[in-house]
């Protein structure tokens, strides 16, 4: 049966054309998966669906309808009406979607008092059912908690919860896991599924082709607003039609990187580094070693310690015992997570590279030269110096703190999650540069991310980091072949 | 047939943001305030000063636009002389604290703990009152005066400037473009001076653009009570003063100087918040 039916859905900002012509139907024990990169429109499309497309949007469709009701012409009511009882919708961040001063059970009976005739009491007792739905441990309990003390997983739990209070038909679930830790990531795509096939019709929006395999039966690949290629998971992944899905998966699978015998001496050891954060230790009793001339790969889940472990290196925190050591004398140089606050927004990408130059000792006469030699080394348009932070792409700032952290010339890089805010496209060629830059530099680098298949396609080395101690290092192939700790082990069945 | 799903919702009101006809109308009140602070002689058409007692207490007419007042001087040219005192107190103040503000806070974003902790107690204590008290004592104690006010006005004005301007300091000092300087090898100093300070005086600014208003208003209101200019110096909240007790009689003595101070006070309110919006649109 259906649950969701949209015929030729547009929506228009300003005159522009977002989404274009999108046709598609869910039933009900169904999930459709929507993926493109950002600026495709797939959440727009989520927006419009819900009722919820900006006021400046322009909304057009020959045929909607949610759960057999037409939603072309209903009024805010009316959308109040069909939105938590046919059609609910979870977001990506379940941090900002639910109320910071209400308790989970109290956020999830809301819909209950809206949609239903439940009494009080009942309410409660449904919200703390719907919990347990969801695998909420202890859900008794945790109903009395606040958002705020809940991990990323359960949080994003509770509001799937509270989206699923008035069982609704069609279930939006946009980027849901893109925040979480990839082994809590398994655990909810592994709820999704599960609500999938309890009978809702679930809408997937998402840009990671892993998560797609593992909840949804058909997928729809959208770029520039439009639906460019649509089917069932197996055939679209196994045998993609149009070229542009074929980048896009091959963007999202990472080739591991060939093993690189022979090479470098240690330029750093770290000999049982500690450091502790008033009192809650980050880094554990720390050793390993970073070789000359190859990539460390420092692998871990948020709240493991490996940003302060680089960080460390970069020698912004001092470790509280242990030491870090350097074998002679070496530049480091750190690439923030975040490139936009990395930039003084005030400047100018020029103004910002000059001022690195100038920190590094290069003559005034001297810098406009390097800067031009700067941009062009990442691959970057001259004119684009003129700009601010803000008037550049993702991947252009990112392009360009590796610019600027190139200014010192140093000969060891430290990057921190540098492509984890990058669409899979943009990512690639970001690693491409970095590969470039190693062999043309000969760089050291430290390579700190989440993302298992990006390490393995960047690093030589690996260091597995869980709350704060390293439990698994080694050469990238061996320890990703043969992985030793159960954590390890855990983390590549999850990114696989 | 395709339908449209929901009407074209018009643009919703934003808070903070003026209707363009309304900031129209602000900036062109601000303009002529401007011009008749900066060029009184072009617009007046009488002497401020000069006094005719055969001519006083006329009403408006042709000959005096805005009437005259006891002493037979030409209300019009007298508000229009006014404005550079009037307005010029409130600017000289709101700038004082500005300049202050930013020290005092910048400083003691940075300053060792005991330091910071004395600069917040001093005020705390000043914030506990009303700024226009605090204006009142600090006059009482200074002495009657034009200068005075605009350091009473000043003193009664900066804590709230401080206390912005510490927070900001303390907030960009930890962010993360101050801290890729550093590790670049920008000295500490060099990285506070270039990415802080600026960065703080940004919002200062905008809380300064909707502080002038207030400004004018209290230097207006403590030279109505006398404490500021003295006669005769033309200044609207003393003129203001001087009409009070003819007002059944002579109502334009006291009218047009006080529509002269609540449109000056409403324009730069209105234009100090229009420009705070854009910057808080920027900035978002």
């Amino acid at each position: 049966m259906t649950a969701l039916h949209v015929q030729n859905l547009s929506v228009e900002i300003g005159g522009t054309s977002l989404v274009d012509g999108v046709s598609f139907d869910v039933a009900r024990g169904e999930c459709l998966a929507i993926v493109g990169e950002s600026g495709a429109g797939k959440s727009l499309t989520a927006a419009a669906l819900l009722g919820l497309a900006p006021p400046a949007a322009h909304v057009t469709a020959d045929e909607m309808s949610v759960d057999g009701a037409d939603t072309r012409r209903l009024t805010d009511g009316g959308w109040r009406e069909l939105r938590g009882s046919r059609i609910g919708l979870v977001s990506q961040d379940a941090l900002s979607s639910l109320d910071p001063l209400r308790r989970i059970g109290a956020e999830i009976a809301e819909p209950l008092a809206i949609h239903t005739r439940l009494s009080r009491p009942a309410r409660r007792a449904r919200a703390v059912e719907l919990l347990e739905s969801v695998s909420m441990p202890d859900a008794e309990r945790r109903s009395g908690q606040y958002p705020h003390e809940l991990s990323g997983g359960l949080r994003q739990r509770a509001l799937i919860a509270s989206a699923l209070a008035g069982e609704p038909a069609v279930l939006i679930a946009d980027e849901p896991t893109t925040a979480l830790d990839a082994t809590v990531q398994v655990r909810v795509l592994a709820l999704l599924r599960s609500i999938v096939d309890a009978g809702t019709a679930v809408v997937f929006i998402s840009h990671d082709f892993a998560a797609v395999r593992r909840v949804a039966d058909r997928v729809l690949v959208m770029r520039d607003g439009r639906v460019i290629e649509h089917g069932p998971v197996s055939d679209v992944l196994g045998a993609p039609q149009e070229e542009y899905t074929r980048e896009l998966i091959a963007a999202s699978e990472h080739r591991p990187r060939e093993e690189r015998p022979g090479l470098g001496t240690a330029v750093l050891t770290g000999v049982g580094v500690s450091k502790a954060f008033a009192g809650a230790p980050a880094v554990v009793e720390a050793s390993f070693a970073v070789r000359q001339g190859r990539t460390l790969g420092v692998v871990g889940e948020s709240g493991s310690g490996k940003t302060t472990l680089a960080r460390m290196i970069v020698g912004v925190e001092r470790p509280d015992t242990g030491d870090v050591r350097w074998t002679g004398e070496h530049r480091v140089q750190l690439v923030h997570q975040n490139p936009r606050g990395a930039f003084d927004a005030r400047w100018t990408i020029e103004r910002s590279l000059r001022e690195a130059l100038e920190a590094g000792g290069v003559p005034r006469a001297a810098r406009a030269a390097l800067v031009a030699d700067l941009m062009a080394e990442v691959d970057l348009a001259p004119e684009l110096a003129k700009r601010r932070p803000a008037q550049l792409s993702g991947g252009q700032r990112q392009r360009a703190a590796i610019a600027r952290a190139l200014a010192a010339d140093p000969d060891v890089l430290v990057l921190d999650e540098p492509v984890s805010a990058l669409d899979p496209s943009v990512r690639e060629k970001v690693l491409q540069l970095l590969r470039r830059l190693q062999r043309e530099r000969g760089l050291t680098m430290v390579f700190v991310s989440h993302d298992l298949g990006v390490v393995a396609a960047v690093c030589d080395d690996v260091l597995v980091m869980q709350d704060g101690v390293i439990v698994e290092q080694g050469a990238v192939t061996e320890v990703f072949a043969d992985p030793q700790h159960p954590f390890t082990q855990e983390l590549l069945a999850a990114s696989a | 047939m395709s339908t449209s799903v929901r009407p074209d919702a018009g643009s919703a009101p934003r808070i903070g943001r003026a209707r363009p006809i309304v900031l129209w109308a602000a900036l062109i009140v601000l303009a002529v305030v401007a011009a008749m602070a900066l060029f009184p002689s072009l617009l007046a058409t009488h002497d401020p000063l000069r006094t005719d007692v055969r001519a006083a207490l006329e009403a408006p007419s042709a000959a005096h636009l805005f009437g005259t007042d006891q002493s037979g001087r030409d209300v019009y040219s007298r508000v229009v002389h006014g404005a550079g005192r009037s307005v010029g107190i409130g600017l000289l103040a709101t700038g004082l604290a500005l300049v202050v503000g930013l020290i005092l806070g910048a400083l003691s974003g940075i300053a060792p703990r005991a330091v910071d902790a004395t600069v917040m107690r001093i005020t705390d204590v000043l914030l506990a009152f009303p700024e226009f008290l605090v204006a009142l004592v600090v006059v009482a104690v200074l002495g009657p005066g034009p200068t005075n006010v605009a350091i009473a006005v000043t003193i009664a004005a900066v804590p709230v400037y401080v206390r912005l301007a510490r927070v900001q300091t303390r907030s960009l000092a930890l962010a993360e473009h101050v801290e890729a300087a550093r590790i670049l090898g920008v000295s500490r100093a060099r990285a506070f001076i270039r990415h802080v300070v600026p960065g703080v005086l940004g919002s200062l600014s905008v809380l300064a653009t909707i502080g002038i208003g207030s400004s004018i208003l209290a230097a207006a209101g403590l030279s109505f009570l006398g404490l500021g200019p003295i006669e005769p110096s033309p200044e609207w909240g003393l003129m203001l003063s001087g009409g009070r007790n003819v007002l059944g009689t002579a109502w334009w003595i006291a009218v047009f100087p006080g529509l002269a101070i609540t449109l000056t006070v409403v324009s730069a309110t209105i234009v100090g918040r229009t420009l705070r919006a854009r910057a808080e649109g920027r900035a978002s």
